[in-house]
């Protein structure tokens, strides 16, 4: 029963991580760059639930609403700022770019909120849900988070496959200059994904904050770059990949921190990215790009 | 063989067939040049095109022709010169906008979505006549279906043109090599364009491939009553099948007229074959 009880907050973190991942993995499909501040958007939709909640006591999914609100906007400016000068620019230029936003966002919010530590209110409270006679218990968020993340895939999916845009977002994928030739608005299409992940990132704050309550301007960083790590285990580039590998990388992780040692659960989470990558690559669903000669 | 077209002078020193004569040409490239790293890739271009003349774009490799292409795509911006698209100037548009005014194309070596399916690659270029928002696409509101539904429908009809619509769900990068050509021009008309531009359409096929391209391009031409440039170097295809002929050589324009005035012109036969050798 313990072992369903670590397997289950492994879904439960994974989920976290697959969000979060969602958003790497589709700005690098599109955008074909690495947004490093990604993790530091969670940390600002986060602090934007925390004082719609706490200063402003509003209602806990209100909060959420307005922090989606606020970051979808944030990832369009830190786009258009930041990484649309640099559409022609080599690849490096932007990732640095990338950190340096990530930087920013950190130190904006290290003045704006301190560093003090904030103690995020959990969005649905601190209950649980007790199965086979108490032997097993789920705490709310936990199960919150694993179906808000279920929701946000069959959503996503449905929206990538099935609508205007995300055709146009996966044309934009594979040749922007053709997609551009049959009339897609390419910038437009970069724009509007960067605000998804943006917005998705806000929900991973709120769901993050509200099973692990510290909150702090550095409290993006670890998840974000954990979600990077998830999203190049799954195969980065793919949907798929990203919630496979967000969900294997939180598994892995609890399970070492039970059964291992907490101290070096890291080191056994990207030891197996390591060794993944050995075998296979371009990640566990990631397609291999064959270079054109 | 065709029936000859009859070509009759129009007010801008250009000529045009008889039948287009009287109607705005859809395009008027005037001076039209660009310079790239210091050469004149372009210089001094003009071409007048019909509502529905298909006209072949000629002349020895580096001459010019894709970039005249690149230039009407505006995937280059033209140094100089003016280029109407049904009468309106395109200066400052973008690739996008020009699209939408009414040019699609094709390219040299193809440039399909290869992960996406053959259906999909038709509807993603016509994304632009679709008007549902992101609200009604996550909610999946009556007028996402309908739209959805119907640019099914159209594209499926697209697709039968070249006999297609049964492998409209496979992903276009595993299509056949002549399929994927066929695709791109379907894919390039589904944006409704007035003026479709083919890229060497014929080029890796062999005789009998060449000749289905040569019966579609025509029933295309038939069907849409659009005006097609081509570039090619089939001239057994572009002299069958186009009504004028424009010659570059260099990034100048040396010679217009119909397949049999290009075929005596001089300057095109030195353009190709060289000079010879005085004595």
């Amino acid at each position: 029963m313990t072992f369903l009880n670590f397997f289950i907050s492994g879904i439960s973190l994974g989920s976290i991580y697959a969000i979060i991942a969602l958003g790497y993995t589709m700005v690098y499909g599109i955008a074909k760059m690495l947004n490093f501040a990604h993790g530091d958007v969670i940390m600002v939709g986060a602090y934007v639930c925390f004082y719609a909640v706490a200063r402003y006591e509003l209602n806990p999914f209100l909060g959420v609403v307005i922090a989606m609100m606020v970051c979808t906007f944030l990832g369009i400016i830190v786009e258009r700022l930041a990484y649309k000068p640099l559409r022609q620019a080599p690849s490096l230029a932007v990732l640095i770019t990338a950190i340096g936003m990530s930087y920013f966002l950190q130190n904006t919010a290290l003045l704006l909120w301190s560093s003090n530590p904030k103690v995020f209110p959990s969005i649905i409270g601190r209950g649980s849900f007790k199965l086979f006679d108490g032997n097993l218990s789920i705490s709310h968020i936990t199960a919150l988070t694993i179906g808000v993340c279920l929701v946000i895939m069959v959503i996503l999916s449905l929206f990538i496959g099935k609508t205007k845009m995300g055709k146009a977002m996966r044309a934009c994928s594979e040749d922007k200059g053709a997609a551009q030739l049959m009339g897609i608005n390419v910038n437009a299409t970069i724009s509007m994904t960067f605000a998804i992940g943006s917005g998705l990132a806000a929900v991973a704050g709120a769901l993050l904050c509200s099973a692990y309550p510290t909150l702090m301007p550095t409290t993006g960083a670890l998840p974000g770059i954990k979600a990077f790590t998830a999203a190049v285990f799954g195969g980065i580039g793919s949907i798929p990949g990203a919630f496979l590998g967000g969900l294997m990388l939180g598994v892995i992780e609890i399970f070492a921190k039970a059964y291992i040692s907490s101290q070096l659960s890291d080191a056994v989470v990207f030891g197996v990215l390591i060794v993944v990558l050995l075998v296979k690559p371009a990640g566990l669903l990631g397609k291999m790009t064959q270079e054109k000669v | 063989m065709k029936a000859k077209t009859k070509y009759v002078p129009v007010p801008s020193r250009s000529i045009l067939p008889e039948r287009d004569a009287g109607r705005d040409p859809v395009l008027e490239c005037v001076k039209l040049g660009i310079t790239l790293g210091g050469i004149k890739a372009v210089e001094d271009f003009n071409l007048t095109i019909g509502r529905t003349e298909i006209v072949g774009l000629i002349g020895p490799n580096g001459a010019g022709k894709t970039t005249v292409f690149n230039l009407l795509t505006k995937v280059y911006q033209p140094t100089t010169g003016t280029i109407l698209l049904n009468g309106q100037d395109t200066h400052g548009m973008n690739t996008m906008q020009v699209n939408k005014a009414g040019i699609a194309r094709t390219f040299q070596n193809i440039r399909l979505f290869r992960n996406l399916s053959v259906i999909d690659n038709v509807k993603t270029a016509m994304n632009n006549e679709m008007r549902y928002n992101m609200l009604s696409a996550i909610l999946r509101l009556p007028n996402y279906r309908r739209e959805e539904v119907a640019a099914h429908r159209r594209a499926l009809k697209l697709l039968s043109i070249f006999d297609m619509q049964n492998v409209a769900d496979v992903p276009a990068g595993s299509l056949p090599y002549g399929a994927q050509r066929r695709l791109e021009i379907v894919r390039a008309l589904a944006t409704n364009p007035s003026l479709l531009l083919l890229d060497e359409p014929a080029a890796g096929m062999n005789p009998s491939e060449t000749a289905d391209l040569m019966d579609n391009i025509r029933k295309v031409h038939e069907m849409f009553q659009i005006a097609i440039i081509l570039i090619e170097h089939d001239m057994s295809l572009v002299m069958n099948i186009c009504e004028g002929i424009c010659v570059l050589n260099f990034g100048h324009v040396i010679a217009k007229g119909t397949p049999d005035e290009i075929q005596s012109n001089p300057a095109v036969i030195e353009a190709y074959l060289g000079r010879k050798k005085e004595a």
